[in-house]
């Protein structure tokens, strides 16, 4: 009885939860952790004498931040929600940093050493207008300081002390939009300057005490405004008319406005569109025509003069007060591989307080930003740093003619995201130079020996710790026999691609996507996708694997495409090609060709597809399989998927061999008035199934639907399309549909009535999960549909499997029509989702844990254990051995199943799962504005010694032993020998 | 006695013999006893060996019976222990079956060299060894049997159908949102 109740033990132990954790000092061994902010908007600086000195950013990924002015490291940062865009920063009372955000709807202090909030206020709005913050430096009224914040029709005055709303101001029903806040000096009256439909110029004259309008002034501009503004002097602003060939000095003297025209052509002779580069120069005035830059003096009686002009394209700071009254800007252009610098005084523009010459890597673009500061040298003299920020987003301190720090902000905008290999290691290297000396790796070991038994003092520990990451190789720049060591290539916004090491994250190379061939047409293009191009695996194995980076010159779908080949071992872009078509689809077909160059179809907006590379091997590769290659479309709008199939060369159009004709097979329409897309998802085309067969408890045999042609679309009432609980359970539904890409037919259908969209899916092997809103039961929904083939269910003859007899593995089609069934069920889960992703393994013998990114910025690793159909509420012994889980309503959120540990991912957009050569193993990239990687054994590592695992302890335990049975036998022996003397 | 002979033939001044040579009459000098009957001595001489070699006989084949019926008693012990070790896999069910399987396999093999004691011609051995390897092979049945409710033989269709890769698909097709 006692060894059934041993096994009954044993039993509950192994059918018990296993989750995902590790111990506390296991945390930044493999994973690690990179904190961005994204492109800087503003920048404030913060440099008082005593005291860190800071510059205090609000970025377009909704970041504030404080950054070290020395080293360039945040002191604090918070991340808005994403539509909580910051509008406009500043520093009040020396002690706070306000932040305006949504659309000037709220307004938030921040405290400054720390970054605590202090006080947060909701201002009422009641249309969408541009915003505007000002904190008026010196205006004090009764004990407090003002903010003057304009956002959504209304003049507010807060409090900078509390946040209290000092009066407000309606301005909704004229239409009234200010531009400018501004406050001669010395007096209470703020002068507000605005216009009506960009038509209208108003200045009103408010009593900053009681919100009181002194005085209104208004005049009709014919022409009309663009918008851009550039304030010169307390009382004088020049604007752009809505041609923008015609700068406009407003001038408001007294509450008197006058306008006077300079047309662009009387300053300059090849005039063209103008566009306004400074936005705060005293008397002066930076206009950037046809790329050159202009700088124009404005004179007493708003005349206008072309002081200077510089030929490249330049960047502005504001103007900053130095000593004696002069003001100050600092100005940035290109000249080759270099930028200078240069400060000048606004007054006296050849008097030119700094130039400096910055030699600048090519591969950072141009310069977007200046934010310019100063600080007393010790000899009396003015210093000068510049904030920069460059095309591709990065953010670098200049000083002394140096780059003191600089940030690679661009990670922050990660849009695509693939792995590659690293180069084969040089032969020779051995393990014993990695580990300088035996006595070095006898004392490392014992140090871990120390660990393992627990007998390390506190020094042991961190040397130990230190120990482990320098020693197991992670850093080097060479493949590794697992398969840990690996590139990870970012696609960020600007169009720059990195590589990143998966050993600490390092930047190994860099390289921001140029035009072809310099066209005019496309000075940079976005980069859209990346896909991996060339991959040599058993054929040219001399030869680098590459990407394809897919971009497009212009924002519109019918804009030209451009495709970037680039190495992955160097960085180097092997050759980049301007194809002439647009790109609305990039297709990576399951076929290569002898260099192992993957043949990809790139389908435009006429319907035609483009064959890519452009050798006649891989046409013939493509002919061969024309009859078996579909497309298919999703078109959100008009709720239309439509099939289509290639048809022929369009050589009757043009002369292009590689460009094919399409021809509509199949549409699935969804009916406007009751289901809209929302979201579509397909396997991920390189993921590897073991096997196709799932066997039950009981030997039972079910034969998965394995088909990289299913498409998993949801679809939501039109009403429901909206925010979570803003339709009744009534109104809104939810269906989800299983369509197969090559023959349009719609393989299962599951509605869920009363719920509600977002959605969030995974598409793995033969399963999709996904998270939905139930608006009856106020929770969020996760199902999990699971697609059987029938018609092969009748291979179950043991003998026929034996000998072969069976046509299992012959190759199939969707035209064979599969008897399809499914499986699901659904649990409530109680976090909001925001991307879900699921581990993928080399071979896919691994179990599968699902990584749900959560609302908190977090990841959690759920088994796929626990959304599976076949759970019950009291499963049988046989089940329960199988790891069955007893089914409960909710998925289980274990605090130790959160990868990211401590971590969290700000922002978090994308979840990248790739196999190492360690099949139980798999690499885990996560970005948004922050970056994350770790490495996950959802089967913990079964084909590998831990990293801890003591092999000092393995070897003095088989020396003891060994030493023990020779005493040993020497005892016998001497016993042996005495018993036969006696 | 061949040997006492040759050596008085060559020329030996005395010899004493020690061989008792009255079983052969026409050697002896001495007329038997009057009554005695040599006959009837050497008949119930022969009939004691004989029965002597018939309870010699009886007791082998018993023992042999006994040999062959001793893997009974191991087949009920092991009959006993696989129930005790239940049906899921681990190291003492996986030991109890490999022991299972393997004490039938070393019995059959040395199934000769077990009733080599008992090899006589007069003894029938053959239904004793038959029993034997039948008791022995139903020992083994046993272990296989317990092999397979432990799930270890490949005798389901999910054995031979869970290496199978999914098959090869004919048709390609791609696509999707289209890009913006």
């Amino acid at each position: 009885m006692a060894i059934r109740v041993f096994l009954t033990l044993l039993l509950f132990l192994s059918s018990a939860i296993l989750s995902f954790s590790l111990y506390e000092d296991q945390a930044g061994l493999t994973d690690w952790h990179q904190r961005y902010i994204g492109k800087v908007k503003h920048a404030v600086f913060h440099t008082q004498k005593t005291g860190r000195k800071r510059v205090i950013v609000s970025t377009e990924e909704n970041v504030v931040a404080s950054l070290d002015l020395r080293h360039g490291e945040i002191f604090w940062r918070h991340v808005l929600g994403t539509k909580d865009a910051i509008d406009g920063v500043g520093i009040a009372l020396g002690k706070y940093v306000i932040t305006l955000s949504s659309e000037g709807s709220t307004l938030r202090a921040w405290n400054l050493p720390d970054g605590q909030m202090v006080w947060e206020t909701s201002l009422h709005s009641a249309q969408h207008s541009k915003s505007l913050l000002s904190v008026p430096i010196n205006l004090k009224v009764d004990k407090d300081y003002p903010i003057i914040v304009f956002g959504g029709g209304y003049l507010h005055a807060v409090s900078a002390i509390d946040g209290e709303v000092l009066w407000k101001k309606d301005f909704t029903a004229e239409g009234f939009e200010v531009q400018r806040v501004l406050q001669p000096p010395g007096s209470s009256i703020i002068y507000v300057l605005g216009f009506i439909n960009f038509s209208e110029a108003v200045v009103y004259q408010i009593d900053s005490k009681s919100g009181e309008v002194v005085a209104e002034k208004s005049m009709m501009f014919p022409g009309g405004f663009s918008g851009e503004i550039s304030s010169v002097s307390s009382d004088k602003v020049v604007v752009l008319d809505s041609t923008r060939s015609i700068l406009v000095t407003i001038g408001f003297i007294d509450g008197d406005i006058s306008f006077q025209k300079t047309p662009i052509s009387d300053l300059v002779e090849d005039s063209g569109k103008a566009e306004i580069l400074s936005a705060l120069l005293s008397n002066m005035l930076a206009v950037k025509v046809n790329k050159r830059t202009l700088f124009v003096k404005v004179g007493g009686e708003g005349k206008l003069e072309v002081v200077d002009s510089l030929s490249d394209e330049t960047a502005m700071s504001d103007s900053l007060p130095v000593a004696d009254d002069q003001e100050a800007f600092a100005s940035v252009h290109h000249e080759g591989s270099k930028i200078h610098l240069m400060v000048k005084l606004v007054n006296e523009l050849d008097n030119v307080l700094l130039r400096e010459t910055i030699q600048m890597d090519q591969h950072r673009g141009r310069v977007h930003k200046v934010f310019m500061n100063n600080y007393i040298r010790t000899d009396r003299s003015n210093g000068f740093r510049a904030l920069i920020v460059m095309e591709d987003h990065s953010l670098l301190l200049l000083q002394q003619g140096a780059i003191v720090w600089s940030r690679e902000e661009g990670l922050a905008s990660v849009t695509d995201v693939t792995t590659a290999e690293l180069p084969l290691g040089k032969d020779g290297v051995s393990v014993a130079k990695v580990e300088h000396t035996l006595f070095e790796w006898l004392k490392g070991h014992v140090l871990k020996l120390k660990g393992s038994l627990l007998l390390a003092s506190p020094e042991d520990v961190v040397a130990i710790q230190e120990l482990r990451v320098k020693s197991s190789g992670k850093n080097k720049l060479t493949r590794d026999h697992n398969g840990f060591r690996k590139l990870i290539l970012a696609l960020t916004r600007p169009g720059k691609l990195f590589a990143l090491h998966t050993g600490d994250g390092r930047i190994v190379w860099s390289m921001l996507l140029k035009s072809p061939s310099n066209s005019q047409a496309c000075e940079r293009p976005n980069g859209i996708s990346l896909y991996q191009w060339q991959v040599p695996h058993h054929h040219a194995m001399d030869e680098n694997p590459s990407v394809l980076v897919v971009g497009k010159c212009g924002s519109d779908s019918s804009a030209p495409g451009v495709l970037s080949f680039v190495d992955v071992y160097t960085g180097k872009e092997i050759s980049s090609s301007d194809i002439g078509h647009s790109v609305v689809q990039v297709m990576p077909l399951p076929f290569t060709d002898s260099t192992e160059q993957r043949l990809h179809l790139i389908a435009d907006t006429v319907g035609h597809v483009h064959l890519y590379p452009k050798t006649s091997e891989a046409l013939s590769i493509f002919q061969r399989e024309f009859q078996n290659v579909y497309w298919y479309t999703v078109e959100a709008d008009d709720g239309i998927i439509r099939g289509h199939v290639m048809k022929g060369s369009c050589s009757s159009e043009t002369a292009d061999e590689y460009c094919f004709t399409t021809r509509e097979l199949w549409t699935v329409v969804f009916p406007s008035e009751s289901e809209k897309i929302i979201s579509t998802l397909t396997r991920k085309p390189n993921e590897v199934v073991h096997t196709q067969a799932k066997v039950n408890s009981d030997q039972d045999l079910l034969y998965k639907y394995v088909s990289r042609n299913l498409l998993f679309v949801a679809t939501v009432s039109p009403k429901g399309a909206g925010e979570i609980g803003s339709v009744t359970p009534e109104e809104s539904s939810l269906v989800v549909y299983l369509i197969d890409t090559i023959t349009g037919r719609i393989l299962h259908r599951l509605s869920h009535q009363g719920c509600q969209g977002p959605v969030h899916a995974v598409f793995s092997e033969n399963w999709v999960v996904y998270h939905y809103f139930n608006l009856r039961a106020h929770k969020y929904e996760v199902t999990v549909v699971e697609i059987y083939d029938q018609s092969r269910a009748e291979n179950k003859n043991v003998w026929k499997l034996i000998l072969g007899k069976h046509n299992l593995t012959a190759p199939i089609t969707s035209y064979s029509r599969p008897e399809v069934f499914t499986k699901s069920q659904s649990y409530f889960f109680a976090q909001s989702v925001k991307t879900i992703a699921v581990t993928s393994t080399a071979k896919g013998i691994t179990s599968k844990q699902l990584l749900i990114g959560t609302i908190g910025d977090q990841i959690l690793a759920l088994d796929k254990r626990f959304v599976d159909p076949r759970r019950t509420l009291n499963p049988s012994q046989a089940e329960k051995e199988e790891g069955i889980i007893p089914l409960t309503d909710t998925l289980p959120i274990i605090p130790q199943a959160y990868i990211t540990h401590s971590h969290k991912v700000e922002g978090l957009r994308g979840i990248v799962t790739a196999p190492s050569k360690l099949e139980s193993t798999t690499h885990v990239f996560a970005y948004g504005v922050d970056l994350f990687y770790t490495r996950l054994a959802p089967s913990k590592t079964y084909d590998s010694l831990t990293d801890d695992f003591s092999y000092a302890l393995l070897l003095i335990t088989i020396v003891a032993l060994v030493a023990a049975i020779y005493i040993t036998w020497v005892l016998s022996e001497k016993k042996e020998l005495s018993e036969k003397w006696r | 006695m061949d040997k006492g002979k040759a050596v008085m033939g060559t020329g030996r001044r005395w010899a004493v013999e020690f061989s008792d040579q009255s079983t052969v009459p026409s050697s002896r000098d001495i007329l038997d006893p009057p009554g005695f009957s040599r006959a009837s001595q050497e008949q119930d001489d022969s009939a004691n060996s004989r029965q002597k070699k018939d309870a010699e006989a009886t007791w082998k084949l018993q023992k042999a019976w006994e040999v062959a019926q001793s893997p009974f008693k191991n087949l009920m012990m092991m009959g006993f222990m696989m129930w005790m070790a239940g049906n899921t896999v681990h190291l003492f069910s996986i030991g109890i079956t490999f022991s299972a399987l393997w004490q039938p396999i070393s019995a059959l093999q040395s199934v000769g060299k077990i009733f080599e004691p008992f090899k006589d011609n007069k003894v029938e051995l053959l239904m004793p060894k038959l029993v034997f390897l039948a008791l022995n092979l139903g020992g083994l049945a046993l272990g296989v049997w317990k092999l397979n409710t432990l799930g270890l033989l490949p005798t389901h269709a999910s054995d031979w159908v869970s290496s199978l890769p999914p098959p090869q698909e004919v048709d390609y097709s791609g696509g999707g949102f289209v890009f913006h």
